[in-house]
């Protein structure tokens, strides 16, 4: 069996990496775990979002986090690369390791982490600049100054976003002149400009139209080639399509963390079905 | 307490539409075998008709189904509810098809064979029958231990069948110049076999609801 059910305040967490079974019971080879999260809580102030979640994110794949409003998903993506700690009340316990690192050390530098981990909003977010200069902020930021190397990484950044074709004419205009689409795939060439490992996109497709979506998730598929990517998001067929693993999420607990193609054909617990079938009420 | 109520209300109509279905198939093979007993060659004939209004009724689960694919995208159990109703209606469609060739087969013997229709016909046709009520119970119960027992009712008809089968060449010999009607019984049974079978692939239907996963109850 391949689902990994998720138990709260449990030890004995089975995890995805100890049971890498497909559905016919058969090993496959175990992927290697970019992110390593254990016994993780979070308050905000004495309001606690999160509770001992235990997960393992897959490098090279793309890990959707599921669940309703307030469940604490969008929490979870920002507490990978730090960004939760913005808010001055957030307590956290347990252990986030990057790469074999853990990211609570006080000595992890945030602004490595935040350039290795990268993240895309639910809005599109450009500043008040040309596409060049959203997409060479990030380098300049990091010191390069030459303008033939800020050329290529625009140009490999925007390629990468599926997005030079587009713009390749328009790359000194305001970036809020384009379409809300080619916004989003704006920042995340922004993103992608400064190199990262992982991407963190928070419901990235739901401020855009069907069209949009499609290319976004399109890219996505792309994307996972070079990076490893973990997508929040409420549109449950995209999830369907997209991730190779799903993970749910239901008032600040894990529930159940499995194989895509498992959690959306068979679900092991009660309640992810009771989410996933529209049936929560 | 749901919120998608109007697609469970879609979901309990499509359930509907199956258990008629399966009421169709059953009242057809009944009918059928009454009229082979009888030598009835006209109501043989209306067991024949009859069959394209269950055609009809199979297009018909068929096209609310996909619609719900559509308009629905259901995921897990509900997902399987639907692809299982695709299934079944098409294994009762091909039930009453077997019923419909048991009409024929009356028909090709005519009214006046002279040969004893035998006995085991109609045994094999009262379990065929007795199946599809209890398929139809796991069905509306989702109950796979209901759906496991029809394995071993087709066990009971395929002996039966093979019963048959061995009396029928042994009548051969005896009785040469009556082949064709000897062949035609055969073949009657062969249908009551295969109605059978498709009963129990409606039993494979509930284990893959119930379980999500695929089983073979014909092994």
């Amino acid at each position: 069996m391949s689902e990994v059910m998720v138990k709260k305040k449990n030890n004995t967490v089975n995890k995805a990496s100890k049971r890498e079974e497909n559905s016919f019971g058969l090993q496959k080879e175990k992927a290697n775990h970019i992110i390593e999260v254990n016994d993780l809580n979070l308050w905000y102030g004495s309001d606690q979002a999160l509770y001992e979640v235990n997960m393992d994110v897959p490098e090279k794949q793309v890990t959707a986090i599921i669940g309703p409003s307030g469940c604490g998903k969008s929490t979870f993506l920002k507490t990978l690369n730090r960004m939760v700690e913005m808010v001055p009340v957030v307590k956290t316990s347990g252990s986030i390791k990057y790469r074999d690192q853990e990211i609570f050390n006080r000595k992890y530098k945030q602004e490595y982490l935040r350039t290795k981990v990268g993240m895309v909003f639910q809005k599109p977010n450009p500043f008040p600049k040309s596409v060049y200069d959203n997409v060479a902020y990030g380098p300049r930021i990091h010191g390069i100054k030459k303008k033939e190397i800020l050329d290529q990484i625009v140009e490999k950044s925007l390629k990468g976003a599926a997005i030079w074709d587009e713009l390749k004419d328009r790359l000194h205009e305001n970036a809020y002149g384009l379409s809300g689409g080619q916004q989003q795939r704006v920042c995340i060439a922004r993103a992608l400009a400064v190199e990262p490992d992982v991407i963190l996109m928070d419901e990235p497709t739901s401020a855009l139209d069907p069209i949009s979506t499609a290319k976004v998730e399109e890219l996505v598929q792309e994307l996972k080639e070079k990076y490893s990517i973990i997508i929040v998001t409420h549109n449950m067929q995209q999830a369907a399509r997209i991730s190779d693993k799903t993970a749910f999420f239901l008032n600040g607990e894990l529930i159940e963390f499995a194989d895509t193609d498992h959690l959306f054909q068979n679900p092991q617990d009660k309640r992810t079905e009771d989410y996933i079938t529209g049936r929560f009420g | 307490m749901s919120i998608r109520i109007h697609f469970e209300e879609e979901l309990e109509n499509l359930k509907k539409q199956i258990q008629e279905l399966a009421l169709d198939a059953k009242e057809s093979l009944d009918e059928a075998i009454r009229v082979l007993y009888k030598g009835d060659v006209e109501a043989a004939k209306k067991v024949i008709e009859n069959d394209t209004l269950m055609d009809r009724k199979e297009e018909k689960v068929n096209d609310d189904a996909i619609l719900m694919l559509a308009k629905q995208q259901p995921v897990a159990s509900d997902l399987r509810r639907i692809i299982i109703a695709i299934k079944i209606s098409s294994d009762l469609e091909r039930m009453a098809d077997h019923s419909t060739n048991i009409a024929k087969a009356t028909i090709h013997l005519g009214e006046h064979h002279g040969i004893d229709v035998d006995p085991e016909l109609r045994e094999m046709g009262v379990i065929a029958m007795d199946m599809v009520d209890l398929a139809m119970k796991a069905f509306e119960y989702e109950d796979i231990s209901l759906a496991k027992k029809l394995a071993e009712m087709d066990d009971q008809i395929d002996r039966r069948y093979g019963m048959v089968v061995k009396e029928m060449l042994e009548l051969t010999a005896i009785n040469p110049e009556q082949i064709q009607h000897i062949m035609q019984m055969a073949y009657v049974a062969r249908y009551i076999e295969r109605f059978a079978d498709h009963i129990t692939n409606i039993g494979e239907s509930i284990f893959y609801l119930v379980k999500g996963k695929t089983y073979d109850l014909n092994k």
